[in-house]
């Protein structure tokens, strides 16, 4: 995890106050939040509070109840892991267990240089090409625990 | 047609995952370089299904159907079909056949499907409004708002016997009516786009293909119960599906069939997208509703059913994307038409995402009534790697596991609620003999207990205390008193949890149970299981006869758990062994084996 501060950029600002009074806003306004930063961070959350007027605790209650928003930083190729039943019955767990071996981390947590996070989803809707792991949205299907230090090896050339 | 030939693009996540945005390009360069810019049109579609064999690229007006393409095809294709008219073999797909099948419609895989919900994906750019319109799209709209009264509306799709596509078999005419004959003023019509099941994409693939008819749909309800207002509340983890509805949405304000005063009836309705954020929980009515609102999404106890009290205490539908998908085709084509296909008790059909160890993985559209062998072996292609049918699970978490005996049995709600399943949302999961129940019954439980919201204690407790005693099966610690537990618990949690993902969340471990008592029993009288998932019942053995002593496991066993002299035959400690298996992967002479 990163000890940096972040500040609400003009935008997240303009788009908090355009959805201020529009009811049901909470939810779109974290998505917006986590969209700008790839997590929602402590700071934003108690000004999104002050802006939208909501109790804090109320943000976290939201925050916590979904498993789409994060509260910790991922790494800079965020690798999903699909979990879903077909994934499962053709080795997604295997899969998932192979990318731990290769980054040295474990689920919901990112290697100590930033650049991988793994974490193990919910069907990506993409079982025709089970066992599938997305990496920032580019999706690899039909893997085999063989091809897994390839693709991390493509994407850490990348830097 | 205004060009002599079209090429069909799939542009599903699948086959997009496959190279489909290159194959794309490819064709405009190729048809560029060949003169045919004006006479041939490129589409990127809407998924064409049979993902198994993506990407798919499909020439119009022949029908050809070119599977597994890869950009380097691109030329060939070009060069000899679109050219010199001659079908490029070696792209065709083959199952095993020595004659080459050419069209989509000699195709096994296509042969038993019939498409209402899916009759534009994979045919239409759903990013072309015009596209959608050349295909009858918002025609229902004009005979609605002109020709019909909401209460004609309603009728109409009361008689066509349509039930929501959900899980739950709703009748939908109903739903509308209930809110139809509540006082008039601010009502809500939301469609629910958050298909959370694991292991389904049917929505997801109507959305990304054929955005539309959702609309469309939407705007036919609003008119029926009285709502000027519908929400899509669909799941953020479908980027693709929510920039495909942005524009659908974009271009049907810009001629005038959203907003206000639509095509000068007078009828205003205006549709806005909110994001779900990954809770399974969300597919429960009440629960969408709090989420929508902005909060945890937890279930209220009903009644009040939101069809009288729902979004911010107004009448609210909720109806499912593929249930929405049918309504615009039962408009133009009539009640009477609609209710034709399918069975006595369940009309039309039902889209399913068909995966797990089948051959032809994909998307179907087959008629209410057709059987489960109809759509394993004969659109589904069989069991993959020549293995043997174990169960079929339909209904994601919430359904039952289906057994052998029962694959003629035809498909409505009825029929599947007998032997102890559920129609679900459409994703139909197939398992061979390599699979064991109880771990599959594990993995379901797993994803309930984390998916329950905690509210009432059946589904909270009675969950954590079913996948507890499912661990101790799967570990070798089971006794027969944990099945006579799970079976009460099981009960328990049906009867009395609030709401439908905690009365249906032992599904999977009731069936299991009821068809596959044995392989429970085995587990725990004969610590075994007969698949080989279960790792701690797994005992590594080394046949003396085979081994030759070269001593390679001892020195791979991590554990230290091999034992032997160089040159005579070793031997595993049991109670060191952890099961990992890099013995029998390290042996050159077969001598360890498993069971």
């Amino acid at each position: 995890m990163s000890g940096k501060v972040e500040t609400m950029t003009p935008e997240l600002k303009a788009f908090i106050e355009e959805w201020k009074t529009k009811p049901g806003n909470l939810i779109m306004v974290l998505h917006r939040v986590q969209q700008t930063y790839g997590y929602i961070p402590r700071e934003i959350a108690i000004e999104t509070a002050e802006l939208l007027d909501v109790p804090l605790a109320k943000i976290y209650g939201v925050v916590t109840f979904y498993n789409f928003f994060r509260l910790q930083k991922a790494g800079k190729y965020n690798v999903q892991v699909c979990l879903g039943t077909a994934c499962y019955l053709r080795g997604g767990d295997d899969i998932i267990k192979e990318f731990e071996k290769e980054l040295g981390v474990g689920v919901n947590t990112t290697t100590p240089d930033g650049l991988f996070s793994v974490e193990a989803v919910r069907c990506l809707g993409c079982c025709g090409l089970a066992p599938v792991a997305v990496v920032n949205g580019e999706v690899h299907g039909k893997l085999e625990t063989k091809n897994v230090a390839g693709i991390i090896d493509q994407y850490r050339k990348l830097g | 047609m205004a060009f002599e030939s079209y090429v069909l693009v799939c542009g599903g996540t699948a086959c997009c995952s496959g190279g489909a945005d290159n194959i794309v390009e490819a064709f405009a360069s190729e048809l560029a370089a060949a003169g045919l810019k004006d006479k041939v049109q490129v589409v990127k579609t809407g998924c064409l299904g049979f993902c198994e064999q993506g990407p798919i690229v499909k020439i119009l007006p022949q029908g050809t159907f070119y599977v597994q393409v890869k950009a380097e095809d691109v030329k060939e294709i070009v060069a000899e079909h679109l050219v010199k008219g001659r079908v490029v073999q070696r792209l065709c797909y083959d199952p095993e056949q020595a004659k080459k099948l050419v069209a989509e419609a000699n195709i096994p895989f296509y042969q038993k499907q019939y498409r209402i919900v899916l009759r534009n994906c994979g045919v239409i750019d759903p990013e072309k409004i015009d596209d959608y319109i050349a295909r009858d799209g918002y025609k229902a709209i004009e005979k609605v708002l002109f020709e019909m009264t909401p209460e004609q509306v309603v009728d109409e799709i009361l008689k066509s016997g349509l039930r929501g596509r959900g899980g739950a078999g709703f009748p939908t005419g109903m739903k509308w009516k209930f809110a139809m004959m509540q006082p008039k003023g601010q009502k809500y019509m939301v469609c629910n786009a958050d298909e959370g099941d694991p292991g389904a994409y049917m929505d997801r693939s109507t959305l990304e293909g054929d955005p539309h008819s959702i609309l469309e749909a939407m705007i036919i309800a609003g008119y029926a119960i009285g709502a000027s207002k519908g929400f899509i509340y669909i799941r953020a983890e479908y980027p693709l599906a929510i920039r495909r509805l942005e524009v659908a949405i974009e271009q049907a304000t810009e001629l005038g069939l959203l907003g206000k005063d639509i095509l000068g009836s007078g009828f205003d309705f205006e549709i806005e997208l909110r994001f779900g954020a990954g809770a399974f929980v969300c597919g429960e009515e009440t629960a969408l509703l709090q989420s929508i609102e902005g909060n945890r999404g937890m279930p209220k106890p009903r009644p009040p059913f939101p069809a009288v009290k729902g979004l911010w205490g107004r009448p609210t539908v909720i109806n499912n994307v593929e249930t929405l998908a049918n309504i615009p085709v039962i408009i133009n084509k009539g009640a009477d038409w609609f209710n034709k296909i399918g069975t006595a008790t369940t009309k039309g059909t039902k889209v399913f995402a068909l995966t797990g160890k089948v051959n032809n993985s994909g998307l179907i559209e087959v008629p209410m009534g057709t059987t489960l062998r109809e759509i394993i072996f004969d659109v589904g292609g069989g069991i993959r790697g020549g293995h043997q049918f174990k169960a079929a699970q339909t209904g994601g978490p919430s359904g039952g596991i289906i057994p052998p005996q029962f694959l003629d049995t035809p498909i409505d709600y009825e029929s599947l609620a007998k032997i102890g399943s559920i129609m679900g949302s459409g994703g139909l999961i197939v398992m061979d003999e390599t699979d064991c129940v109880v771990d599959i019954a594990k993995f379901y439980l797993d994803f309930t207990v984390d998916e329950s919201c905690g509210k009432c204690a059946p589904c909270r407790i009675g969950g954590r205390k079913l996948l507890n005693y499912l661990n101790k099966i799967t570990d070798g610690r089971g006794t027969e008193d944990d099945i006579v537990q799970m079976q009460n618990i099981s009960d328990a949690m049906c009867k009395a949890s609030l709401c439908g993902l905690g009365q249906t969340a032992s599904n999977p471990v009731k069936s299991t149970l009821r068809y596959f008592m044995d392989e429970y029993m085995e587990h725990i009288r004969d610590k075994k299981c007969r698949s080989g998932k279960c790792s701690k019942l797994i005992s590594y053995t080394i046949d003396p006869a085979k081994c030759k002593g070269c001593t390679a496991c001892a020195r791979k066993c991590p554990a230290g758990a091999i034992s032997g002299a160089v040159k005579t035959p070793h031997v595993i400690d049991q109670s060191k062994c952890i099961k990992c298996g890099a013995c029998e992967a390290t042996c050159k002479f077969g001598a360890i084996s498993h069971g």
